[in-house]
């Protein structure tokens, strides 16, 4: 069974971190994922940075423009993820936009995951109805999760229509924005949130953008498996430095 | 072959909506309607309208005599520079500000790279009394102080974007970003034949007003429609296709698509995407783009700030791909040169864009009775201050 789908089972609530691969040093990739893990982070999303990312903020903007500066590329990141599970266990995903992978071309990619054991891919620019009629095979064939978004705007109809095509759990994204720019949830999340988890999706929903404290994770996990974080990480490191992952992961558990 | 869009968004096999799904109720609802709503009476007969008493069409098909002289073949100019604000981009925003009225929008953004869209668009939106917000390279405000000075007059609000390269695909990312953020009450209108589909297909039918046109002027002039060349340049590529659109399945029409070659093809500052780009996904659509061999999207270099876009529409990659458009690539001192010249001899100063479409005549050679139609794409007046600065004048 794929890692995610395991972890998935687990009866607790799930804290997922965001990170970019080659910030805030091209090197930092391994030692990033091993201490959040060790901190009982339970899934990793590893940002493959992408030189124009239209649908994060200026925060992952930011990270990803001194990430490529620092010498990231896809290759780089598939070598110095070679090893990573001599050391970490927990399910490791993927998150890029499209066009890096489709250069390194998209089967060579998926091998390539498989090899190293990544988990599963966030793609935000492959929409569905594509992965579904080009690329779904070639995910399953390596073993990949392909995981969707969904926003407040979906309607249901398509909903139902990325639950049957997911075969791991499905983003929920809490906003109509881009990441990092919220600061906590109205009762406008609230409903939203609730009215998602009504549904009896046959996947379990993974909230994000705009979870950056334990306040915003507990309500979140309220309605959902679990909840990402990704700017406010971003902004830590940026902050305070590697050294101190282990205060952050604790400030959103406790 | 078919030059046209297919039901699923794609020319051969470019195109396609690339989008997150935080921007796919908008798109899809203009996928949905936007055929639709152009097909109303009420719909066409407002845009007529407007194209005739505001924007001032036709613009004249003239016979460009001493130009022609001089290259020993017949050439015509399509004067988009006449239009008002001074180019072709306001046929795309009138269609599109009606558009967003029927869709019941109220809120307004744009990119701009040079400013000519954003004016297009500022001008449309005082026109509609809508909220009109436009997204500029923080780089592209400070060499573009005229055009948006003139977008302020208009009443709009100019956001500097700051990410990135600072000019016109940060602008489009942060356009993009600001609709990701809004979905429920803004367009976006786009200015070029690219972005998700329906854009580039709903852009080129409200740019191809120009090759209507063209057809029924070069029968009054000649006695036939079909002229032996259409020729544009090509940034996105929205004056390119609209000039095209009627001849693309005509095969007596040969199309010369003409791209900035900047400081040369091969001196690592150009824009010349059919040459230096790959098939890739930039803004929505799989296109041909200038990148690294990592993906990542390079920025491209032209002294015209409106044609140095590191992709092309997809219309263009298919047209490129299948042969059907022979491209060329003009240098930017080919394209002053051009410039000057159809100043001194026919009293039109163009805008540099438009400039590198004339200059195709010093390297190639037409038949003397071959007619050959240009797309006057711009006015140089935005232009100014670099032909001031190159020429020293």
């Amino acid at each position: 069974m794929n890692r995610i789908n395991k972890k998935l089972k687990e009866n607790k609530k799930l804290l997922s971190i965001y990170f970019t691969a080659g910030y805030p040093n091209l090197n930092d990739t391994v030692s990033i994922i091993q201490d959040l893990e060790k901190n009982g982070v339970d899934m990793i999303e590893i940002g493959l940075p992408f030189s124009d990312p239209l649908a994060d903020g200026p925060t992952i903007q930011k990270s990803s423009t001194q990430a490529l500066k620092n010498g990231m590329t896809t290759k780089v990141l598939f070598d110095q993820l070679k090893d990573i599970r001599k050391t970490v266990e927990i399910p490791l995903i993927i998150m890029g936009y499209f066009n890096p992978m489709l250069q390194y071309g998209v089967e060579d990619f998926c091998k390539k995951c498989q090899e190293i054991g990544i988990d599963g891919l966030i793609i935000p620019d492959l929409p569905v109805d594509v992965y579904h009629d080009d690329y779904k095979a070639t995910f399953e064939k390596y073993g990949l999760i392909n995981v969707f978004l969904i926003t407040p705007q979906t309607s249901d109809e398509r909903i139902r229509f990325i639950d049957s095509v997911s075969n791991g759990f499905i983003y929920m994204v809490s906003t109509a924005s881009v990441t990092g720019s919220q600061s906590g949830f109205g009762e406008e999340q609230t409903d939203y949130f609730k009215r998602i988890s009504d549904m009896n999706l046959k996947n379990p929903q993974i909230i994000g953008f705009g979870i950056s404290d334990n306040k915003t994770f507990s309500q979140a996990t309220k309605y959902a498996k679990g909840a990402i974080i990704g700017s406010a990480f971003i902004k830590h490191l940026n902050n305070n430095g590697k050294s101190t992952i282990n205060k952050f992961v604790h400030s959103i558990l406790n | 072959m078919n030059y046209n869009v297919n039901e699923k968004g794609y020319y051969g096999e470019f195109g396609g909506a690339y989008i997150p799904e935080m921007l796919y109720p908008n798109v899809e609802e203009l996928r949905q309607n936007y055929l639709k709503i152009m097909a109303e009476p009420s719909f066409k007969e407002e845009f007529d309208q407007l194209l005739k008493d505001y924007v001032g069409r036709p613009s004249p098909l003239y016979l460009a005599k001493r130009l022609s002289e001089k290259y020993n073949t017949k050439i015509y100019l399509k004067r988009e520079d006449l239009n008002h604000t001074g180019a072709h981009k306001i046929n795309n925003t009138i269609g599109q500000i009606l558009m967003a009225k029927r869709l019941g929008k109220t809120r307004i953004i744009a990119e701009t790279g040079a400013g000519q869209h954003g004016v297009a668009t500022a001008t449309v939106c005082a026109l509609m009394g809508l909220e009109c917000i436009v997204y500029m390279g923080e780089i592209d405000i400070a060499r573009q102080a005229p055009n948006v000075a003139r977008m302020k007059m208009l009443g709009a609000t100019v956001v500097p974007a700051l990410s990135g390269s600072r000019t016109l695909k940060d602008a489009t990312n942060e356009a993009i970003r600001d609709w990701i953020n809004n979905p429920v009450d803004t367009h976006y209108i786009i200015g070029s034949a690219i972005g998700p589909h329906p854009y580039p297909d709903m852009v080129t039918r409200f740019q191809s007003v120009i090759s209507e046109e063209i057809k029924w002027q070069l029968k009054e002039h000649e006695g036939r429609e079909n002229p032996d060349y259409v020729v544009a340049c090509i940034g996105g590529g929205s004056n390119a296709a609209g000039t095209y659109y009627h001849f693309l399945h005509e095969e007596d029409v040969n199309i010369i698509s003409v791209e900035a070659a900047g400081l040369g093809i091969d001196s690592g500052e150009s824009a010349a995407t059919s040459v230096l780009g790959k098939e890739g996904i930039i803004h929505g659509c799989k296109t041909l783009l200038m990148q690294t061999n990592d993906g990542q999207i390079t920025e491209p270099y032209s002294i015209s700030a409106g044609l140095d876009y590191p992709g092309v529409g997809p219309m263009h990659s298919h047209l490129s791909k299948t042969g059907r458009a022979q491209f060329m690539s003009i240098t930017d001192a080919d394209a002053m040169k051009a410039g000057l010249e159809l100043c001194k001899l026919e009293g039109i100063i163009p805008a540099i864009e438009t400039a590198h479409a004339l200059a195709i005549f010093e390297h190639k050679t037409f038949k003397p009775d071959d007619i050959v139609v240009v797309s006057l794409s711009g006015r140089g007046d935005k232009d100014l201050n670099t032909y001031i600065d190159y020429f020293k004048l």
